[in-house]
């Protein structure tokens, strides 16, 4: 069977501007969490979240700023990084490179920001830019333009599970023979009045105003919602024959994937995580490895009071007791469609170095917490196999596993 | 307004908008294929020229103003 594996990796997070300063923050259990001192959400309910480290203006030329909604300009800085980082020439096949890169709400910003400008000075002010600023799948289309993908450029919507789900097709589209490589990743950008006044009208982020670097605290006794924060990841995944003809840098395999969907509820997630871990028990399958081979799971843990919970009891049904968990959202927010491929990113960076990014904030673990999380401090730990999961609201799942290169 | 005063103006629109470099901004200059002004960025271009030199320029118009030189006339015509 033909082997993806993974030669290139590009973020841009609240944690740092790139893959090195996100890891480095990660490790050392740094929050990015921060209260929002901008006068639209002085009167939100929730005034707290994870804004970017790196302004995509101290990177990108003022044009293109112009023409680009926030999470295309993320996802075009994460996948330019990643394109960097593998090393690829200019004399590659584009026929034969595909991308599929996602983000869960798309370009709300520039809706917003358009309608503004509808209302108060009339439709000929509306930028020409808008629809491919904010149709969801700007920032695919935008990463495809850049490196002039011809293969396929794929946008997967699937809430916060869709980098999970991108780099799992990614992975398909190279096994099937689409490609022979793939940029897969996802971004979001929309740290906004409206879409932070509907997550919390939901009553799903945390509302910890006055202690934001202690708000996003997975599977904590006190733990009351996610903390949103604003970022993208990407990954360069390819064929392995044709890395190895190059000499490419391996960083791991993608050695298996798993989506599901849930048919339970539209925001709530299975208290069972029947379908969560049907996407866990799909992707170990298609690795064809022992469970007990997997030491760490880089959690979707979003610090919510029934998701957290859910999710330990497919962990251990599926994979065992054995396994170190970890939540990353505790330190970069809930980044929802660009969670996936940031937090694959830290999976697979677990692997390379050995070391499992802590969770912060887990003071007091809920009383049903029975595995074992790396708890507050990084943990050392020799990894073959390493699993990330990001479930999405419509029920969506989705889990990706890695192993050693 | 002389043509140098317009072709001044239109040339900060295009700075603006576009990003277009002022040196290289002359009459015999095609905006699509000189000056890399695709069709979106010439609809910002068409309203910010609208409101800096008060004049109509109707979408048919548009088509016809191939060059620097064809926008700077038709402005010049008001």
């Amino acid at each position: 069977m033909t082997e993806v594996v993974v030669t290139g990796l590009g973020a841009t997070t609240p944690l740092g501007g790139d893959v090195p300063s996100t890891w480095e923050a990660l490790v050392a259990g740094k929050s990015g969490v921060n209260a929002l001192e901008e006068e639209w959400a002085q009167q939100l309910p929730v005034r707290i979240a994870a804004q970017l480290a790196v302004e995509p203006s101290e990177v990108l030329p003022r044009i293109r700023l112009r023409r680009l909604d926030r999470s295309e300009q993320i996802a075009l800085i994460a996948s330019q990084q990643a394109w960097d980082d593998a090393g690829l020439s200019d004399d590659l096949d584009r026929e034969r490179l595909g991308v599929v890169f996602g983000s869960g709400i798309g370009g709300a910003l520039t809706l917003l920001e358009q309608d503004d400008i509808l209302e108060g000075t009339g439709p000929r002010r509306v930028s020409p830019y808008t629809v491919p600023m904010l149709m969801p799948n700007g920032p695919a289309a935008v990463v495809g333009l850049e490196y002039r993908a011809k293969a396929g450029v794929h946008a997967p919507t699937s809430a916060c599970a869709t980098s999970a789900e991108a780099i799992s097709w990614a992975a398909d589209m190279i096994r099937v023979g689409r490609a022979d490589v793939a940029i897969a990743g996802g971004a979001e950008a929309v740290i906004g009045g409206l879409p932070m006044a509907g997550f919390a009208s939901m009553k799903a982020m945390s509302t910890r105003n006055d202690d934001p670097e202690r708000a996003s605290r997975p599977w904590d006794r006190d733990r009351d919602g996610f903390v949103m924060g604003e970022g993208a990841g990407a990954l360069v995944l390819e064929r392995r024959e044709h890395a190895e003809a190059r000499g490419a840098q391996i960083y791991a395999v993608v050695a298996g994937s798993g989506l599901t969907s849930d048919g339970y509820d539209i925001v709530q997630p299975d208290p069972e995580c029947n379908g969560g871990g049907r996407a866990m028990r799909a992707a170990i399958k298609q690795a064809g490895i022992d469970p007990k081979s997997i030491g760490h799971v880089n959690a979707h843990a979003t610090s919510t009071p029934v998701g957290d919970m859910a999710e330990v009891k497919g962990v251990k049904r599926e994979i065992g007791e054995h396994v170190v968990l970890t939540g990353t959202k505790s330190m970069t927010g809930h980044l929802l469609g660009g969670a996936g491929a940031v937090e694959s990113i830290a999976t697979i960076l677990a692997i390379r170095d050995g070391v499992i990014p802590p969770t912060i904030n887990l003071d007091n673990p809920d009383p049903e917490l029975d595995l074992d999380v790396a708890a507050n401090e990084a943990r050392k730990k020799d990894l073959d196999a390493a699993m990330n999961t990001g479930f999405g609201f419509g029920g969506h799942n989705a889990a990706v596993l890695f192993t050693k290169p | 307004m002389s043509r140098d005063e317009i072709r001044e103006g239109l040339s900060d629109i295009l700075e603006e908008v576009a990003g277009v470099n002022p040196d290289d901004v002359a009459d015999n200059k095609s905006f699509t294929d000189d000056l890399d002004v695709d069709s979106l960025a010439m609809v910002e271009v068409v309203v910010a020229a609208e409101e800096k030199f008060g004049v109509k320029i109707p979408d048919d118009e548009v088509a016809n103003l191939k060059t620097v030189g064809d926008a700077v006339s038709y402005i010049e015509k008001g």
